[in-house]
């Protein structure tokens, strides 16, 4: 029997559209499971106080504080030299045999795992450079994590601005450079940023990279030499040595929470970026 | 004056230069360090006592790592048999169905999939799926099905939004053509849009592999990491990232080398697929 084609036609539209839901619907399980378990137990005190008994009682303060030192300090790391590698392969130099290596370096950085970087961390920076487990291993190890995500989000939105904003200040005398800062960095801003938002979330997400370069210490670090530990990390271990539930749903809800503004966040800027252009 | 601006210019482009050289050095010193940490193991106690050993006792002297480079082969195959049909069904209603209004909500919903930090995910396994095994199936519910059903979800986003761009990629002729012929917009889509898009497609598929056989924590939680090759759906397993990860924090010496060594092969699997995903990417670009 041959079925008409356009019953398969209305079927398999029905059908792409229901897995299209099915995948969103995941997405807002999982944030709905997250939010519902966890926010009875997601306090002012929690936020506020330091942890006790592991982690069993009390807060989060010192991941808190961990965590956002470690995504900006990341961030400050990567940020020049991602920009500038971007300004370098779109404004500096044609397509060519470096170029496509530089390329190729980036891809190949971006697509080494996290257990890597964290195995490449604990060697080099906090046994060979002796730096330790600490604040300084940790946001070094990310920043190279995230280098290859500012690159390409700074390299996309140097590419979106408009050839005649070049040509018009080149006409007026402008040097490349003075080009560069004064009119394709500023018109390319929300794109960059855009890169820099999504790389803070992930610093904020990560474990395997984080937890063998900075370690544990349920401690406030005080200084970039001190280890820490990551809300990320927090919940890790809370979650896996069955410390405490409550405390883990409420460290989920806090982790999830910053990941979803930062990414809401980061579209809002794309957004912007692609409006302003097209 | 011009002088003055030119080699100002010229000084910059060097720094600028630098720069963008910087990746490839950290590069260089990644695979330096790894390799020098993991490589002489391989000479120590043989490059096939290592890949194709079964036992892995690394304080004995036994460094077999060959259970767990099949277990994250098997986990990475489970991954891509739960997220790979979905993934392309999504990227399919993204880019040939779904209104503009719908692109806006969905593409960053999928997205934000991605940013959900793998311990969540590797949590929600332990606290739903897991006990839900174990209920229907008995055993412990820590199993392949449990980490395929978790890596599934999460190469979701990979493969999806590489699939997704193949296919916009496709020219909207080879879609008028095929309407104005008078077939249906299934039609179009199944023997004229994916066929074009197949080798982006293939290249999304081996991206995602690379993202699941990356994946660390969340496979820790939910594998029940026993040292063994799994012989069915429902047996605990160890893969190589959740080697490296359980036991980095306390293992010296040859332990620890081991455990480099295992970060060699991981690295060398991940290489070569990336290498694997530009050669299908590439052919593409190039027809």
């Amino acid at each position: 029997m041959r079925i008409n084609p356009r019953h398969t036609d209305k079927l398999m539209s029905a059908g792409l559209s229901l897995q299209a839901l099915f995948t969103v619907g995941i997405l807002i399980l999982i944030i709905a499971i997250i939010f519902i378990k966890g926010f009875p137990y997601v306090t002012a005190e929690f936020i506020f106080s330091y942890p006790e008994d592991m982690g069993r009682l009390g807060g989060v303060f010192p991941s808190i504080i961990g965590t956002i030192f470690l995504g900006l300090l990341s961030i400050a790391f990567a940020t020049p030299l991602g920009i500038g590698t971007a300004i370098y392969l779109t404004e500096y130099t044609k397509e060519s045999t470096l170029t496509r290596v530089i390329r190729f370096g980036v891809e190949s950085l971006a697509g080494i795992p996290s257990i890597i970087y964290g195995l490449f961390g604990f060697i080099f920076f906090v046994i060979k450079l002796g730096l330790g487990w600490s604040l300084l291993s940790g946001t070094l190890t990310v920043a190279i994590m995230v280098l290859p995500t500012i690159i390409r989000t700074s390299e996309e939105a140097i590419k979106s601005v408009p050839k005649n904003l070049r040509t018009v200040s080149f006409s007026l005398g402008a040097t490349k450079w003075e080009t560069v800062t004064r009119v394709i960095i500023p018109s390319a801003a929300p794109g960059i940023l855009t890169g820099i938002m999504l790389s803070i979330g992930r610093a904020v997400s990560e474990t395997a990279a984080v937890i063998f370069t900075m370690g544990s210490s349920l401690r406030l670090p005080t200084s970039i030499m001190d280890s820490g530990r990551t809300m990320a990390v927090h919940f890790y271990i809370l979650a896996r040595e069955g410390i405490s539930m409550e405390k883990a749903y409420a460290t989920a809800l806090v982790l999830v929470l910053s990941i979803l503004v930062i990414n809401i966040l980061a579209y809002y800027l794309m957004h912007r970026m692609i409006a302003r252009y097209s | 004056m011009n002088r003055r601006f030119i080699n100002k210019d010229a000084l910059i482009r060097l720094v600028l230069l630098l720069f963008a050289l910087s990746s490839l050095l950290f590069l260089f010193t990644i695979f330096v360090f790894i390799l020098s940490e993991g490589l002489p193991l391989f000479y120590k106690a043989g490059v096939s006592s290592i890949t194709l050993g079964m036992k892995w006792a690394p304080t004995k002297g036994y460094f077999g790592i060959f259970p767990m480079i099949v277990s994250s082969f098997m986990v990475t195959f489970g991954a891509l048999v739960v997220g790979a049909p979905l993934a392309l069904a999504c990227a399919t209603y993204l880019s040939e169905y779904a209104g503009k209004k719908t692109k806006i909500f969905l593409k960053p919903s999928l997205e934000l999939l991605a940013g959900i930090p793998s311990v969540v995910y590797g949590f929600l396994g332990v606290v739903y799926i897991v006990p839900l095994i174990r209920e229907y199936t008995g055993g412990s519910g820590f199993s392949i099905l449990a980490t395929s059903l978790v890596l599934g979800i999460m190469v979701l986003p990979t493969i999806t939004s590489i699939s997704f761009d193949s296919l916009m990629s496709v020219p909207a002729a080879f879609r008028e053509g095929s309407l104005a012929m008078g077939a249906t917009k299934w039609q179009t889509v199944y023997r004229v849009v994916l066929p074009a898009a197949r080798s982006g497609i293939l290249a999304s598929f081996i991206l995602g592999m690379g993202r699941a056989i990356g994946e660390t924590m969340a496979v820790i939680m939910v594998a029940g990491n026993a040292l063994k090759i799994p012989t069915s759906l429902l047996d605990p397993l160890r893969t190589l990232t959740s080697n490296i990860a359980l036991e980095l924090a306390y293992a010296t010496d040859d332990h620890r080398s081991a455990l480099f060594s295992t970060g060699v092969v991981l690295l060398v699997i991940i290489m070569s697929l990336n290498l694997l995903a530009n050669f299908w990417v590439k052919r593409r670009v190039s027809r």
